[in-house]
């Protein structure tokens, strides 16, 4: 804006000599803010571009299909055991947390007193909160300790990750059905537990997907939980959960740690499956969420 | 209406008492009843189990060193002396410096997305950031270690170094890995959280009150500083709270590039470690009993800190919410 313009404001005219100064500040925090999102937006693209460009040179069918052994030297062939552990273990987790998150929010949504509903939200944000490392740790404490790493420990991890993800996802969109389709079918005469499990869930089905597939994406790409419960693994494609399973996260960060660059090739060659993965959940999440409350917003 | 073939309808009363319905009804509700509530137990049991489990683990350590555990940097497992002095002084030191610079950017860019930016690409740029949160800590790690590491060696840090050199923080030796990657890193993975939560702390004040200050002849930051910042501070403060807890426990990324030496220096530059690293990083290679236990003794402190930062968190941001209810 030139400065010179006249203030539109005559009223205001008389007692704003330090009108350009006022407009400075004004410009300068507009600017800041730009500033502040295009850096965000570029640190972003930035990773993304790095992993694309680093990556993008050893991805190859072999690369996908051989497996990966941290503990041989040189480049090791490929990430195939490591896509199946991880499609075994984040599937196993979401079978854990995927039902029983949606039972809890189904409890806090239709059973709870506001009492109970405000004590098991401050439980799911606790477990939130708690550093994944830690959740680790009790894992092994829990399933490893006395007994042996295990691709069942490595999945229990996920799903307690997972859980207050899903559950807090599905309480909100849970919260969004409106109270007068509730109250619609129980008037028909259709019993609570008929009303929840067809007119309620279903109304909320594809904000619960989001929620779901929400999760899937933060686990698939999560390596604390599973440093101690599933990382000794065998060069070889394994499949029995009850042996531990290696995973595309545990084995970026084992060739991470390594000073060979042969070892980092392949772990920007899987860091660039895991992104891409994980980002493609994300962006399908957000178009069904979207979605979602258009058709929420229009119902009411 | 033929009722002939059917069942009459039961009377209102004996409906509204339960009777008269289907067996599978009555059985459906209770089941469905159970089955929620044995959830919501469960997910309280977890958190229950997992304090638990790491209080018990750590017992030997604590009773072994006491409190004197958090005052002591010796970390020595060949003699069997632990303490998580300098662990905690690299968590404090990483996880504020992130947070210093996490909240002006997050701010920056929560107040961009509610009042500056063009209503169409508000949802665009917005999802951009949060999906900066979901790109997985290993691969910020990785970027770390090779690019971010590197180039702040060849490039950031000698500048720093020379102009800034005589403040203790910027001396001394610089190298590829160290404190300040890892501040930088944990800084990307705390702004979508900080943003994303102030941006809706940010949506709940009253559009009068803002409209309210630019009638009055406010310009925009004015605005914004004298209706929007004051109405959403106990909220901002939260949502930084719940940035410092991720940075806190965030363990990969760091261990990836801080470089895993314990001390307490001054300067930014040289390496460092902090709790959760070190959990990851020995953890699973832990010789004696005690070493493990002091390990576990971290993540009580983990815990307990993860536990301050979710209940002060949720009194700030609770605070904003019932007033925006009450208002309007």
């Amino acid at each position: 804006m030139e400065s010179t313009r006249k203030p539109e404001h005559p009223l205001l005219a008389a007692r704003s000599g330090n009108l350009r100064r006022r407009r400075a500040a004004n410009r300068g925090m507009e600017i800041s803010a730009w500033v502040a999102a295009v850096l965000a937006v570029g640190v972003l693209a930035l990773v993304i571009a790095s992993v694309a460009v680093k990556g993008i040179g050893s991805i190859s069918l072999d690369f996908l299909t051989k497996n990966a052994d941290p503990n041989a030297l040189g480049s090791t062939g490929g990430i195939g055991n490591a896509l199946v552990g991880t499609g075994i273990l984040v599937g196993l987790a979401t079978l854990m947390a995927v039902p029983v998150g949606i039972l809890v929010a189904i409890y806090t949504n239709e059973f709870a007193s506001a009492r109970s509903r405000n004590t098991i939200r401050y439980f799911l944000d606790l477990l939130n909160g708690v550093p994944t490392i830690v959740t680790g740790i009790f894992i092994f404490g829990l399933l490893v300790a006395g007994h042996q790493q295990s691709g069942f420990a490595g999945s229990v991890a996920l799903a307690v990750v997972m859980l207050p993800l899903v559950a807090r996802s599905c309480q909100e969109v849970l919260a969004l059905v409106p109270e007068t389709t509730k109250e619609a079918g129980l008037a028909l005469g259709a019993s609570r537990w008929r009303t929840t499990v067809s007119v309620v869930v279903p109304t909320a089905l594809s904000g619960m997907i989001t929620g779901a597939l929400l999760a899937v994406a933060r686990a698939l790409g999560e390596t604390a939980p599973l440093l101690f419960v599933s990382s000794i693994f065998a060069p070889t494609l394994a499949s029995d959960p009850s042996q531990p399973l290696p995973s595309v996260p545990v084995v970026i960060f084992q060739f991470s740690e390594s000073p060979e660059p042969a070892k980092h090739d392949q772990a920007w060659a899987a860091a660039l499956v895991l992104i891409a993965v994980v980002l493609l959940i994300s962006i399908v999440a957000r178009i069904l969420s979207a979605r979602m409350r258009r058709r929420l917003g229009a119902a009411r | 209406m033929t009722t002939e073939t059917t069942t009459a309808t039961p009377p209102v009363s004996a409906l509204l008492a339960g009777k008269g319905r289907g067996i599978v009804d009555r059985f459906g509700d209770r089941a469905l009843y159970v089955l929620t509530l044995a959830a919501a137990l469960l997910s309280v049991a977890i958190v229950l189990g997992l304090a638990y489990k790491i209080v018990d683990e750590a017992s030997s350590a604590f009773s072994t060193f006491g409190f004197g555990f958090l005052t002591s940097s010796d970390f020595d497992p060949v003699k069997g002396n632990f303490g998580a002095a300098d662990f905690i002084y690299g968590t404090v030191v990483s996880s504020f410096g992130a947070l210093l610079l996490a909240t002006p950017i997050s701010i920056a860019i929560a107040l961009f997305l509610t009042e500056l930016a063009p209503r169409s690409s508000r949802t665009a740029i917005g999802t951009l950031v949060e999906l900066l949160a979901g790109i997985p800590s290993v691969i910020l790690g990785l970027w770390g270690i090779i690019i971010l590491g590197p180039f702040l060696n060849d490039h950031f840090e000698p500048i720093l170094h020379a102009v800034l050199g005589w403040i203790p923080l910027f001396g001394g030796q610089y190298g590829l890995v160290g404190m300040f990657p890892a501040i930088l890193i944990l800084t990307i993975m705390t702004v979508p959280i900080v943003s994303s939560l102030t941006r809706e702390i940010f949506a709940t004040v009253p559009p009068t009150d803002k409209e309210g200050a630019l009638a009055l002849g406010a310009t925009r930051w004015e605005m914004i500083k004298t209706v929007v910042l004051p109405y959403s501070r106990p909220g901002i403060v939260g949502a930084v709270i719940l940035g410092l807890g991720r940075a806190v426990g965030e363990a990969i990324a760091v261990t990836q590039v801080i470089g895993n030496t314990a001390a307490i220096h001054s300067n930014i530059f040289l390496p460092a470690d902090t709790l959760a690293s070190k959990i990851a990083n020995s953890y699973q290679g832990a010789a004696t009993d005690l070493q493990i236990s002091s390990l576990a003794y971290f993540a009580v402190i983990l815990f307990v800190l993860s536990l301050i930062f979710n209940s002060v968190a949720r009194l700030l941001v609770r605070s904003v919410e019932s007033r925006s209810r009450s208002s309007g």
